[in-house]
């Protein structure tokens, strides 16, 4: 009998207790987090301001969780120290609860860089939590006028969730176009008139210099009065805690293919870690919920003595604005294959004999046989390429393999 | 677990499985109500090319991407099944990133996704695309 103590709530810890779970259904373990709230999914905070969820239905996992999975949960519980060493955490409370395997997956936190002015500013918000999504709401007024900083995934989403419930929307972003991490210029641009379409207004390459109470002075010179600021400029991984304890940290905690941390015993999934991106082979922080929860599975399953390694990761995105949807994933390198038709905008991007990266915005259907391509190293000489670069299809795969997909 | 499977070389292309998968999943009870002058969205679709074609739906994989990745929790495996709870799903479609086999679509109002379960949740309660498939180039069955 092992002791496991996970210290987080969200995909990455669900994914360590199922993957736990799956091999040891009788060892004890603590889950401990800040929140107070049963595990909900972060990204739906959006839909809860935008009336398409509520509570009870934003819950990632049924109401019995915790008893089915025989979790002691620690919900509302903040661990102030990890002691990698007596192998022990300590709460906020004094309490030190020890452990034979640890889970690090304490998420990321919104990063608001020094702005001045930004103390003046009374009515500002970040956008990451069920707390946030409060706050914010409890200040929408029909007449509200909103200013978010960054016109990234978190920016774009909280401006779907109110847009309907504000008077009105103005985005600033230092990029020269919206989801800068995620789509190319002539995709974004593409999003970026549909979404104007809606009254949303847009300062791109540009930033706010100054704030003073109920104005924003950009760089330009541009000035924007609002009565509510919403700060989404990024996240950063919640790495201190770790840190502290010894691990080897960059940008996000480095850990290996089994999700170990470099210290003994200790495990880490989420978007407080590094994983390394496939497709263009390099360490780099993924935060986004379908890695976290696969990193949180295999950590559990080598926590609890079985193998599984978290070895293909890429960079994904799945994301709509106002019913309008895109889906990208991989890394935008090499020869580039582009259809065009109204709304309908796709991006292939190939090189060495492979796909490393794709933009699918508008007809967005069977995207996975692409993803799958990626994750894979499919080669492309292997499959028909002209005909799966049109439309992903299982038909550009030989005969043999579709057997294997299809007949096995 | 009894799957769905396929045979290429017995398919037809006749898109049989593709109505007969529309109807259970109507809530109809007359056919010709349920399909008649609807742009049919199956769960279960043909592709064809030269002479070859096969039906693709959920393989309803033991280890299955959708179900780790989706973000509300909507996904389930349910006694080896794939579901989906439509309540909970808000069809941001990472599901539809995530599948391999590019087995799961929009609902019909693009709310949320759909995607083969089987026919359990229907009438039918086998699946229809097998039982009204006139070659056998789909079976249920344990392999």
């Amino acid at each position: 009998m092992s002791k496991f103590v996970i210290i987080g709530n969200s995909a990455g810890a669900i994914g360590c207790v199922e993957g736990i779970r799956s091999i040891d259904k009788d060892s004890e373990i603590t889950l401990i987090a800040s929140e107070p709230y049963h595990t909900y999914s972060r990204p739906l905070i959006s839909y809860l301001l935008w009336g398409k969820t509520d509570e009870q239905r934003m819950k990632y996992r049924p109401d019995s969780f915790y008893k089915d999975n025989n979790v002691n949960a620690m919900l509302g519980k903040t661990v102030v120290k990890i002691d990698a060493e007596k192998k022990t955490v300590t709460l906020d409370s004094g309490e030190v609860i020890s452990y034979d395997k640890l889970m690090y997956a304490t998420g990321s936190s919104p990063f608001v860089p020094p702005m001045e002015g930004l103390e003046t500013v009374e009515k500002k918000f970040s956008f990451m939590t069920l707390d946030d999504a409060h706050a914010l709401e409890a200040q929408l007024t029909k007449d509200a006028r909103v200013l978010v900083i960054g016109a990234g995934l978190i920016g774009l989403k909280c401006v779907e969730g109110i847009a309907d419930r504000v008077g009105e929307i103005t985005v600033v972003d230092m990029a020269d176009r919206i989801l800068p991490s995620v789509l190319d210029s002539e995709g974004a641009a593409l999003v970026q008139s549909f979404i104007e379409e809606h009254g949303v207004k847009f300062c791109l390459s540009d930033s706010a210099a100054k704030f003073e109470k109920n104005k924003a002075v950009l760089k330009s010179g541009k000035e924007i009065e609002f009565d509510l600021l919403v700060l989404a400029v990024g996240v950063r991984p919640n790495v201190s805690l770790i840190k502290e304890a010894g691990a080897k940290v960059n940008r996000g905690v480095v850990t290996n293919e089994k999700c170990e941390t470099s210290l003994p015993d200790i495990y880490a999934a989420g978007d407080c870690t590094e994983s390394h991106d496939i497709s263009i082979d390099q360490e780099r922080v993924l935060a986004l919920l379908p890695n976290a929860y696969m990193q949180g599975e295999t950590a559990g399953i080598n926590m609890a003595g079985g193998e599984k390694l978290y070895d293909s990761a890429i960079p994904m995105n799945a994301m709509g604005m106002f019913g309008y949807h895109m889906i990208t994933a991989g890394s935008y390198d090499g020869d580039i294959y582009t259809e065009k038709s109204g709304r309908n905008y796709k991006k292939l991007f190939y090189k060495d004999n492979r796909l490393v990266g794709y933009i699918m915005i508008g007809d967005i259907a069977r995207a996975g046989i692409y993803t799958s391509l990626i994750k894979k190293k499919t080669p492309l000489d292997s499959i028909d390429f002209e005909l799966i670069k049109h439309k992903p299809q299982l038909m550009a795969f030989s005969k043999k393999k579709r057997e294997e997909f299809l007949a096995k | 677990m009894k799957r769905v499977y396929v045979n290429e070389k017995w398919c037809l292309g006749c898109h049989l499985c593709e109505y007969n998968c529309a109807y259970a999943n109507s809530g109809k009870d007359d056919m010709v109500k349920a399909l008649k002058n609807v742009k049919i969205n199956p769960r279960i679709q043909i592709e064809e090319k030269d002479g070859i074609s096969f039906a693709v739906q959920c393989r309803h994989c033991e280890e299955p991407l959708c179900v780790k990745g989706c973000i509300t929790g909507a996904l389930s495996i349910q006694d080896g099944i794939i579901e989906v709870d439509k309540d909970k799903c808000v069809g941001c479609f990472t599901c539809i990133l995530s599948c391999p086999y590019g087995a799961i679509m929009p609902d019909d109002d693009g709310h949320a996704i759909q995607k083969c379960e089987l026919c359990v949740k229907n009438a039918n309660g086998e699946p229809a695309c097998v039982a009204g498939c006139p070659n056998k180039a789909i079976v249920f069955e344990e392999r």
